[in-house]
């Protein structure tokens, strides 16, 4: 009887594989359906509210004040700082990425090559607030980055980029150097993989037949190499920028007290009870991301995710 | 650059890709020598001597790390369960089929590690205002198993793509039903994938600190515990040794994950 039945329903969905298809997405779609789409929505609409100034209440009336809010001078300088840094950290991871990523995918072979693999991925599954914690250790003054700039008698050179105005500060943990350099760590294997996947796909002959044209290795890395590497670049880039963007725990851990987007977005919605504003400060990086991907979509880089 | 026979790296490649490598590591080396340190007050390096001291310190003087210790795998368990179902049905969901918008769910499926970490954490804490819904272990697994689903999804549809539609079908002439088809060809066939995209989402779920922040009120799990260590420190040595626990807590999944689906599918964490 149990078997019967169960008999009719796969037959039913068999011959019906519409109705199967939907019958499996309903419920991880009604999950994210609801519980994510539903609370973006929610948050969005409360960017359209506005805090009154004297009461400290949120005003449920549709309103675009809290949007030109954002266009305070303070506040811009807040999204420029939190952008630059994004866009600075992307670029430094790339460059950092692509040799790691070139050796692993052309030159390593066989158990190297599983090496190189893992040598990628436990740093990139490790605890992130161990990672940031480990760069508390590396970047205090009695750490063991100013131990190296003793021994190699380099410590007036660190002294001398800690007096740098804007990118400098009393020690490298209460600077934007240390910020910049704890993003880039923690970052660098979202680059890595991508760029890998990207250039596996290169065959070695067209390599060599650039080569065999008269290329220099030089000219081969800019014309051939470059970019078909380049969705490689762009997917990992979507990692690094985005995850740039909204945080908010490296920079209060190692950094000056200048906010980034993500420690105002905290701040407001805690002490301060700001939902409306938050919630305008987080459309910032989602519309930049929307942007983002759009473009990224073009250039082919989810193929190479 | 040589043309025939294997090529070979040039000495700058080489020796930048050691270097990226070695900035990768070094970090979590000294996270472990600190472990062992006998100064507490500072990060001083090198350190003046080593000890196991810490190891007991932790194990015995301080109660406060055991409950967000539970709470961190009670949630992590959770999360993970929820994730591999939902992720495998959306895996089977997608792979075959062709509809109009197919392109945007699979997008809508991966937003949630594509968006900040903080958008989707600052969202559901104003839904879960606006409902009325008070903080508890659920409202951390809601926000865990929305982005762990992701995780499982993809090492699933890697593995779909690999298997043959075929069996299915021969499966089902030969008078399997549905569910004897589940049971003794789809699953078998899908099993490591299943269980490396679980490994990943628990590690995922278990290190969890942005969403966390904002879903979890008053309760601490272990990252809770940590980032509070981290703006005021207790014990120095006790943070260092609890690191060096989670290390080995996420290490230990990671490789499993990464020898179940070795060959073939280098997929496998690459969306964290």
């Amino acid at each position: 009887m149990m078997a019967a039945r169960a008999g009719t329903v796969s037959d039913f969905f068999f011959r019906r594989p519409g109705l199967l298809t939907l019958a499996l997405l309903a419920p991880p779609l009604l999950w994210i359906g609801v519980v994510y789409v539903g609370s973006l929505f929610a948050l969005l609409l409360q960017s359209f509210y506005h805090l009154d100034d004297f009461s400290g209440l949120v005003v449920h009336e549709f309103t675009l004040s809290t949007y030109a809010q954002l266009a305070a001078p303070a506040n811009l300088a807040i999204i420029t700082r939190t952008v630059t840094m994004a866009a600075v950290v992307t670029i430094a991871a790339a460059i950092l990425a692509f040799p790691i990523a070139y050796y692993a995918a052309r030159y390593a072979k066989g158990p190297m090559k599983a090496l190189f693999y893992l040598a990628v991925m436990m740093p990139l599954w490790s605890s992130y607030l161990v990672k940031v914690y480990a760069w508390k250790l590396i970047l205090a003054k009695e750490g063991i980055l100013g131990w190296l700039a003793a021994q190699l008698h380099l410590t007036p050179a660190l002294n001398a980029l800690l007096a740098t105005p804007v990118i400098g500060g009393p020690s490298l943990s209460i600077s934007y150097i240390g910020t910049f350099l704890v993003f880039t760590y923690i970052w660098l294997p979202y680059m890595i993989l991508p760029i890998q996947a990207a250039l596996e796909r290169v065959p070695k002959t067209l390599i060599e037949a650039a080569a065999d044209l008269g290329a220099h290795p030089g000219q081969t890395f800019r014309t051939v190499l470059l970019p078909l590497a380049l969705p490689g670049v762009v997917a990992g880039s979507i990692f690094t920028f985005s995850l740039t963007l909204g945080d908010y725990i490296i920079p209060a851990i190692v950094g000056n007290s200048r906010p980034f987007i993500g420690q105002t977005v905290y701040a407001l919605q805690g002490t301060a009870g700001d939902i409306p504003l938050a919630a305008a400060f987080t459309v910032v990086p989602m519309a930049i991301m929307a942007v983002y991907l759009t473009i990224a979509k073009q250039l082919g880089a989810f193929d190479a995710l | 650059m040589r043309s025939d026979g294997s090529p070979r790296a040039g000495f700058g490649l080489k020796l930048s890709a050691a270097l990226g490598i070695l900035f990768l590591h070094v970090p979590l080396a000294l996270i472990v020598l600190y472990a062992f340190t006998t100064e507490d007050k500072s990060f001083a390096f090198p350190p003046p001597g080593l000890t196991l001291k810490w190891f007991a310190t932790a194990w015995h003087d301080r109660p406060d790390i055991w409950p967000p210790l539970w709470l961190s795998l009670k949630v992590a368990v959770i999360a993970t369960a929820l994730a591999i179902v939902l992720g495998t049905l959306a895996a089977a969901a997608l792979y075959r089929a062709s509809f109009f918008g197919k392109e945007s769910l699979s997008l809508l499926f991966i937003l949630p590690i594509a968006l900040p970490g903080i958008i989707t954490g600052i969202a559901l804490r104003s839904a879960f205002d606006i409902m009325g819904i008070p903080f508890s272990t659920w409202t951390i697994v809601l926000g865990h198993a929305t982005f762990c689903i992701v995780v499982v999804y993809n090492n699933v549809l890697a593995r779909f793509r690999r298997t043959s539609g075929s069996m299915i079908e021969a499966s089902m002439d030969l008078g399997a039903d549905g569910f004897q088809t589940f049971r003794h060809v789809v699953l078998p066939q899908i099993a490591t994938a299943l269980l490396a995209g679980g490994m990943l989402a628990f590690a995922l779920s278990f290190d969890e600190i942005i969403v966390t922040t904002f879903t979890a009120g008053q309760q601490s799990t272990l990252p809770i515990w940590m980032l509070n260590e981290l703006i005021r420190p207790r014990q120095r040595p006790v943070t260092n040794v609890v690191a060096v626990l989670v290390i080995a807590v996420t290490f230990i999944p990671i490789l499993l994950a990464y020898y179940l689906t070795r060959d073939g599918e280098h997929t496998a964490g690459a969306g964290k």
